[in-house]
């Protein structure tokens, strides 16, 4: 064996013996880096499957986390008792109605007066009295019920008559919130045993909370007030969604009223008609570039552009929903120039060849065969700008909203946004719950609306 | 009232379709003989139907812009010059107000003076004739418009390609619009940018290393404007994030792609890509409710102190949502690697890891860095999880575990607060946007061409 590089060919003519010795040595050194690159085989593998576990366990952990904080917040502490709309109690006599020669304005007068009077009743006395009525023992502490249930309970009793001033004088029986407070301390969201300058309610007010829940007069029931009722300040046990829904689903409307005529109107053009030149080059990078821009800079656009220069209201979801229309279009117009494409060339050139223009190759022929995937696309979309916080914060849409819009020039609030507000709630113990809460029904929409989508492809997506 | 003029023009509309269907129909003569006319009924039914409808809503529209400043001109115009300009703009408002109700006959609770009712007579009689004015030639302009093309069908009348030169004339107007949102963003920013220049020198700003704005109520910019602190928070985030998403996004691309069963891909895949349609706000919830806590915790286990909200918390939490970002274009890049390529090192003896490591990932690497480009530009531009998780505090320090903050945040900081639209407080965000925008556009710009280029390498 003279030396290490000739080939074992040459060494078999002239030493058998060393050659088969030096195949054995191959052999065993081959054999014993074999096992090596197999452990380290092995290794990679299970790295990579490693990493695809810990990806899903992300998912399950982050829906998990989600699930576990937000579902109770659903079950809110509350009672139901029989309210006696006492006559004796609601004085503020008839409700005015305009006299023959009577000016509006001055009608508008007398009817704010009569609402002024209406609200001086005592209407906490009512939902006092309805308590008692279930459990008279509680007559010596009238004080602490009151702080029982939610501030704005009075309110919403006073507006029932308000509606309706037949219901004077009938007992209906009603469901009412406890405090936020209350709720916190019987779910157990604080620690019971802090020292009582640190609890948010008097010793007093927890006792009765406490009798009250083992009375069975307060009890959880699912809270539908989160999905009637706007965001409330004064009294958070009744925050609810629907301002925020509302704001979202103006803006959802304005979006596809806006990004997905304009987004499909220029993938046709781009993609059936532009020539190819400098210009539609241009277009297109832009197009590119304009997906891959951050969405907070949307919303410097829109505080600029829309509320800076053209004086749009403030806050309002008709703003919102162009920033949000603006930030799908490079979205829409690339799914649909994909899915053009896809429309394999033999159709058009059919179309074409039996005399249709070229307008009528793509409106008649191409158009419809893409629509699945531009569906896909556009809800896609719309999903994407149904969960995006950033823009609409820059144009307003964080202000505490206290009505429900009834019209896109209203000022509100949209969903994501309302999470980002409720996740800043002082009151910590109670808004965490319902912040997840929030989140729930946000993904609950957006599953809703991907599941659509794959539904949509699903069912209509042609394969050629 | 404009509801109503809509009303009658659709309905005009769409009487005209009808009446140049039947022109061209009465012209292709008995036996309904189509094939003599130049186009298809219906085209000629367009036609008209689009001269009845483009004037006149184009009428219309500009009516309505000018209306409401003619109208305050009038009121004015009848409103005494002693009383006129003893007014400030807010007093004119009022008064305008006031006209307005008395005019609509809503009232006022007061009784009005002279020159109110006499200014409210006039103003609704303008309006009568103006709104009267408006229907009548708005509407004329539509029967003219109709007329008009309704006596230029002829058999050989080429109506087709008119109709289609307006709907491509449509078409390349829409197109126009992505055009002109890019214009909007950089202009928009620039000029405030530059208003923002004139406060604070750009060399303060840029070079700067304190970020300390103060209040808008003092009106003027005293504090400092350093974009270094931001610059910073932001590369510690986007590196963090990067640190997670970018091992944990190849090893996933890189097993569902070349050993993950058909069947195991087909729902780990979209499973993984369920994070990237997640709203980001549900990540910075997550990242303050869970992660946070979570690593307070552990720091306190190992003696570390460490903050709830970090470039830490942050960063993680980006990074989880940026990996389905990474594995999937990952993936497309590493499955468009030529089949030859890996048979050639398997058949050569390689084992799998090795052809992968050897081989495959050399030959995706450029797209692989286009990826990575793009995932930092996301991570760059990123909002909701840095305001809520970050804890902004823009100081300059190099540890993780300590809050920071970011560009982003700081935009939003700005601009949310009581602070006035003109003050440089607020200004300072179209400043920062830009040079966001700068970043990202570059990176993407650079991400797109790699992307491009590798595409079409192996096509």
């Amino acid at each position: 064996m003279s030396t290490s590089n000739t080939s074992p060919v040459d060494q078999n003519v002239f030493d058998p013996q060393a050659a088969a010795e030096l195949r054995e040595k191959r052999k065993a050194k081959i054999a014993s880096s074999l096992s090596k690159r197999h452990r380290k085989e092995k290794t990679f593998r299970f790295a990579g499957f490693s990493a695809v576990i810990i990806g899903l366990a992300f998912v399950a952990i982050l829906f998990g986390s989600i699930l576990y904080k937000g579902l109770p917040a659903f079950w809110q502490a509350s009672m139901t008792v029989p309210v006696y709309f006492d006559p004796s109690m609601i004085d503020a006599g008839p409700k005015p109605t305009q006299k023959v020669g009577e000016s509006p304005a001055v009608f508008q007068e007398r009817y704010v007066d009569w609402q002024t009077k209406m609200g001086m009743v005592d209407w906490d006395a009512l939902i006092v009295n309805a308590i008692i009525a279930k459990d008279p023992a509680l007559e010596s502490r009238r004080d602490d019920l009151s702080s029982i249930y939610t501030s704005s309970e009075a309110y919403r009793i006073r507006d029932m008559v308000f509606k309706d001033p037949a219901l004077i004088g009938k007992t209906v029986e009603l469901n009412f919130l406890a405090d936020a407070n209350i709720d916190v301390w019987l779910a157990g969201h604080i620690d019971r045993s802090l020292p009582d300058e640190q609890q948010q309610l008097s010793p007093e007010v927890r006792q009765l909370s406490d009798d009250l829940a083992a009375k069975g007069i307060i009890n959880r029931t699912f809270n539908t007030q989160m999905f009637t009722n706007p965001d409330s300040r004064s009294s958070p046990a009744t925050a609810g969604l629907a301002g925020a829904f509302m704001g979202s689903l103006f803006m959802m409307l304005i979006v596809i009223a806006i990004s997905i005529p304009l987004g499909v109107a220029s993938a046709i053009y781009l993609e059936e008609f532009a020539p190819k030149n400098f210009i539609t080059d241009i277009i297109e990078v832009n197009i590119n570039n304009l997906a891959a821009v951050p969405s907070i800079v949307f919303g410097l656009l829109g505080a600029a552009i829309f509320i800076g220069w053209m004086h749009l209201p403030i806050s309002a979801p008709l703003v919102g929903g162009l920033v949000l229309s603006l930030m799908t279009l490079p979205t829409v117009i690339i799914t649909t120039r994909a899915s053009l494409k896809a429309v394999p060339p033999s159709i058009r050139q059919a179309a074409l060849g039996i005399g249709a223009s070229r307008l009528q190759t793509v409106f008649h022929h191409v158009l419809p065969l893409a629509l699945p995937g531009i569906m896909t696309g556009a809800i896609i979309g719309i999903a994407h700008a149904l969960g995006e916080t950033a823009p609409l914060l820059l144009i307003g849409m964080s202000a505490f909203v206290a009505n429900i819009p009834v019209s896109p020039l209203d000022q509100s609030t949209a969903l994501p946004v309302q999470v980002y507000l409720w996740q800043g709630n002082e009151l910590r113990n109670f808004f965490e719950g319902r912040t997840a809460a929030a989140i729930i029904v946000l993904l609950a929409l957006m599953v809703g609306l991907n599941s659509f989508a794959i539904w949509l492809r699903k069912k209509f997506e042609v394969r050629w | 009232m404009n509801l109503l003029l809509i009303g009658v023009l659709l309905a005009l509309i769409a009487i005209a379709y009808q009446i140049g269907l039947r022109k061209s129909r009465s012209l292709a003569g008995k036996g309904n003989n189509t094939a003599i006319l130049h186009s298809r009924p219906g085209y000629y039914g367009s036609l008209v139907a689009l001269w009845c409808g483009i004037p006149a809503f184009l009428i219309l529209i500009v009516w309505n812009l000018v209306e409401p400043s003619v109208l305050q001109h009038l009121i004015l115009k009848n409103v005494p010059a002693n009383i006129a300009s003893s007014l400030d703009t807010a007093g004119v408002d009022v008064l305008v107000d006031r006209i307005k109700a008395i005019a609509s006959g809503f009232g006022v609770t007061d009784t009005p003076a002279a020159y109110e009712v006499a200014a409210a007579e006039q103003l609704s009689k303008f309006e009568r004739i103006g709104s009267s004015a408006k229907f009548a030639v708005v509407t004329c302009a539509a029967i003219l418009g109709l007329i008009w093309a309704r006596k230029r069908i002829s058999q050989q009348f080429r109506a087709r390609n008119e109709v289609e030169k307006t709907i491509n004339v449509v078409l390349i107007l829409c197109s126009g619009v992505a055009i002109l949102t890019t214009v909007g963003i950089v202009m928009s920013m620039f000029s405030e940018a530059m208003h923002f220049f004139q406060f604070v020198s750009p060399i303060d700003f840029f070079f700067g290393t304190e970020w300390n704005p103060g209040f808008s109520t003092s009106g003027n910019a005293e504090g400092s404007y350093g974009l270094l602190p931001l610059l910073w928070g932001t590369l510690m985030v986007s590196g963090i994030a990067l640190l997670v998403a970018v091992p944990l996004g190849l090893m996933i691309a890189i097993y569902l792609a070349e050993y993950a069963s058909p069947r195991f891909r087909s729902w780990a895949k979209p499973t993984i890509e369920v994070l990237a349609g997640i709203p980001t706000i549900v990540y910075g919830v997550f990242a303050m409710m869970v992660i946070g806590p979570i690593f307070k915790s552990i720091g306190d286990s190992i003696g570390v102190e460490v903050n709830a909200t970090s470039a830490l918390t942050a960063g993680f939490a980006m990074g989880i949502m940026i990996i389905p970002f990474v594995s999937s274009l990952s993936d497309d890049i590493i499955t468009q690697v030529p089949r030859a390529l890996r048979d050639g090192s398997l058949g050569l003896g390689a084992t799998k890891s090795e052809t992968i490591r050897q081989v495959v990932l050399p030959a995706a690497l450029p797209g692989i860095t286009g990826a990575f480009l793009l995932a930092v530009s996301r991570a760059v531009g990123e909002t909701m999880i840095v305001v809520l998780a970050a804890g902004n505090s823009p100081l300059l320090h190099i540890n993780p575990l300590e809050a920071v903050s970011t560009v982003t945040v700081t935009i939003v900081k700005q601009l949310t607060g009581d602070t006035d639209f003109a003050s440089p407080q607020a200004l300072v965000a179209f400043a920062l946007g830009l040079t966001l925008f700068t970043i990202t556009l570059c990176l993407n710009i650079v991400a797109l061409y790699i992307v491009r280029k590798y595409r079409e390498q192996y096509e």
